[in-house]
């Protein structure tokens, strides 16, 4: 499945883009568009966790979420433990996000094969609601457990720190999502092209015929939902050191909606969609929000147009229909 | 507080009640997935609309009864209108198209509800025919919550009857089995489906009216209710009203028990305040993990309509 030539043009003018508005607001001293841009990179990564098995496995996950919020509370929890020195499960606390990513990736990987391994005993419409609803079960576990801020979320007093860089910084902070955006792309490019990647989209448009070739779909779904976990996860470590701030409404069920948005908005099984997606949305949000507070009614009427008729999305609108169905 | 015969009495009418008001919007959510195939998010939105539509009717009226056929017609009349505007072309579509439609009309009902009724929640009375307790025996009880126990079994009986016993029935359930062969058996297959879209929604609208004289009645109320919806057809099996009635009632009974008994068992072995807090935060649990062991042992919930 290689990429169209236009394509190609479009995801470098997109990573590029992304690249050149925050360096511009550096240079005209605009630390808000730099925090937008760093927005952007964070939801656009975590909708290439959920494209994974969205846009190439064909599984609607509607609880894609609960992993983004997982993530940032571990960033949460971890940064909070080194501050007080007391040790969590008898390991120490961290403020070293090479440390906390590994470690959100676990975590949200562990919870993602436990939701996994039981959603996919399903598919269809059945699979969409049990997302749903195992995300929400660990939302109300995390309203209703008092020990990390519960309803009141967990607030992060510094950000974590990255070698080298001061993460205070907007432009630094920047710099951290935008390579993580990129070289997780780069894995996703090279996992789509492997073996693994063919399997998966193999199952997508026919599983009997995939399973006829020996390919076992529950095993290789379940692997993608894991991955799909664990990189929505390490977004949410992101997140929560963005707004220094990791909070339930992190994995409410709105924001699992918001996440298939982001990928529907910049077009499904796209390599870049989800970050043309996120582009979309928050440019949506800080345009329309500053003009009238009923903004969500307009992209409700925004994403109803777009899905009733102009599928494909941005990517699809700019460099054609997708050649794989 | 001690456990005593007469709490877990009053906890268990709680229960039921709770369920019996679940029941009524699960209903239209499993008979929607089973006629038509559609999966709706947009069913919480038109049980606020019935909430709303009730408290503003009431308040207009100074007539509760008035302000419940005002919401369960208003609901019934977006429902139909949205079935015709919009949900009439997701038939044909998958499911991934069917949650994003349908949750762009969630956007749209929100903020349109907020944009008429303003950003503040309203309050409904209960009426003053049902206030107060009656005395069952073992313990006062609201007559309220009484009623509305009574309500969920009266419509419950009524949709039996409906779809059981009446013309409309019986092609509500032919439609389940062969949409193509009905229709070419000369039934109008568009109006079929604007009816029972209708009608789902008059039932999440009635729960909405219902449960709004004890609940405040603000934008984003529909939601919980719908995930819960959710659960309860995932339990009971995915577009049996049957199934709906019993993951209803267990999803009512085991919610309702859970954030009762858990906090007060932990509480015989931990300290108070760790116990509370566990306890409800393991209650909260308690009916997701009821449903992923119905999913273990039967994948298609407990009634599968399409076995």
């Amino acid at each position: 499945m290689r990429d169209t030539h236009k394509e190609t043009v479009v995801n470098l003018a997109l990573g590029l883009g992304l690249l050149l508005v925050p360096l511009w607001a550096l240079w005209a001293d605009q630390p808000f568009t730099i925090t937008l841009a760093t927005r952007i990179a964070i939801l656009a990564l975590a909708g290439v966790g959920l494209n994974l098995i969205l846009g190439f496995g064909g599984m609607v996950s509607f609880g894609h979420a609960v992993f983004f919020g997982v993530g940032g509370y571990v960033a949460g929890i971890l940064s909070q433990h080194a501050t007080s020195g007391v040790p969590v499960l008898g390991l120490p606390g961290s403020n070293q996000m090479l440390v906390i990513w590994p470690v959100a990736m676990l975590v949200a990987g562990l919870l993602a094969a436990a939701i996994g391994a039981l959603s996919l005993r399903t598919e269809g419409i059945f699979f969409i609601m049990i997302t749903l609803a195992f995300a929400q079960m660990v939302y109300y576990f995390a309203i209703s457990w008092p020990a990390y801020g519960g309803e009141d979320g967990l607030p992060l007093v510094l950000r974590n720190r990255f070698p080298g860089l001061n993460t205070m910084r907007p432009w630094h902070l920047f710099l951290v999502a935008w390579g993580v955006l990129m070289v997780v792309l780069g894995a996703m490019a090279a996992l789509r092209a492997s073996r693994f990647g063919a399997a998966l989209m193999a199952i997508r448009q026919n599983p009997e015929r995939a399973a006829a070739v020996g390919i076992n779909p529950y095993g290789v779904k379940l692997v993608a939902f894991v991955i799909s976990g664990m990189v929505t996860g390490l977004a949410g470590a992101l997140m929560a050191d963005l707004s220094r701030f990791a909070s339930p409404a992190m994995m409410a069920w709105t924001m699992s909606g918001e996440l298939i948005v982001i990928i529907i908005l910049g077009g499904t099984g796209r390599l870049f969609g989800p970050l043309a997606g996120a582009a979309i949305l928050v440019g949506f949000e800080v345009t329309f929000g500053g003009m009238t507070e009923h903004w969500k009614l307009w992209l409700g009427l925004v994403l109803l147009a777009v899905v009733l008729f102009a599928r494909g999305g941005l990517i699809g609108a700019l460099a054609g229909r997708a050649r794989h169905g | 507080m001690p456990v005593t015969l007469a709490l877990i009495f009053e906890q268990m009418l709680n229960g039921v009640q709770f369920g019996l008001m679940l029941f009524l919007m699960s209903a239209g959510l499993t008979l929607v997935f089973g006629v038509m195939g559609l999966i709706n998010l947009a069913h919480g939105s038109l049980y606020m609309l019935g909430a709303f539509f009730c408290a503003a009717g009431a308040a207009a009226t100074g007539n509760f009864w008035l302000g419940l056929v005002a919401g369960t017609a208003a609901a019934a009349a977006a429902g139909a209108l949205i079935e015709v505007s919009v949900i009439r072309r997701l038939y044909t579509r998958d499911h991934l198209d069917q949650v994003l439609a349908t949750f762009a009309l969630i956007l749209i009902l929100s903020e349109g509800t907020k944009m008429v009724f303003g950003p503040f929640p309203l309050y409904l009375n209960v009426p003053p025919i049902l206030s107060g307790t009656v005395d069952l025996g073992l313990t006062p009880y609201s007559v309220y919550r009484l009623a509305l126990i009574g309500f969920g079994l009266a419509v419950a009986l009524g949709l039996w009857l409906l779809i059981g016993k009446t013309r409309l029935g019986i092609r509500i359930r032919a439609g389940e089995n062969d949409r193509e062969m009905i229709a070419a058996l000369g039934v109008n297959i568009r109006a079929l489906y604007t009816l029972v879209f209708a009608l789902g929604a008059a039932l999440a609208g009635l729960a909405g009216a219902l449960v709004g004289a004890v609940q405040s009645v603000q934008v984003g109320m529909g939601e919980p209710v719908l995930i819960l919806a959710f659960v309860v057809i995932v339990i009971g099996g995915i577009g049996s009203i049957k199934g709906a009635m019993v993951g209803a009632l267990i999803v009512g009974v085991i919610d309702t028990m859970g954030r009762f008994l858990l906090p007060r068992i932990f509480a015989t072995f931990m300290e108070a305040s760790d116990a509370s807090g566990l306890g409800a935060a393991l209650a909260s649990m308690l009916i997701y993990v009821v449903m992923a062991l119905v999913l273990i042992l039967r994948p298609k919930g407990l009634f599968p309509a399409h076995a």
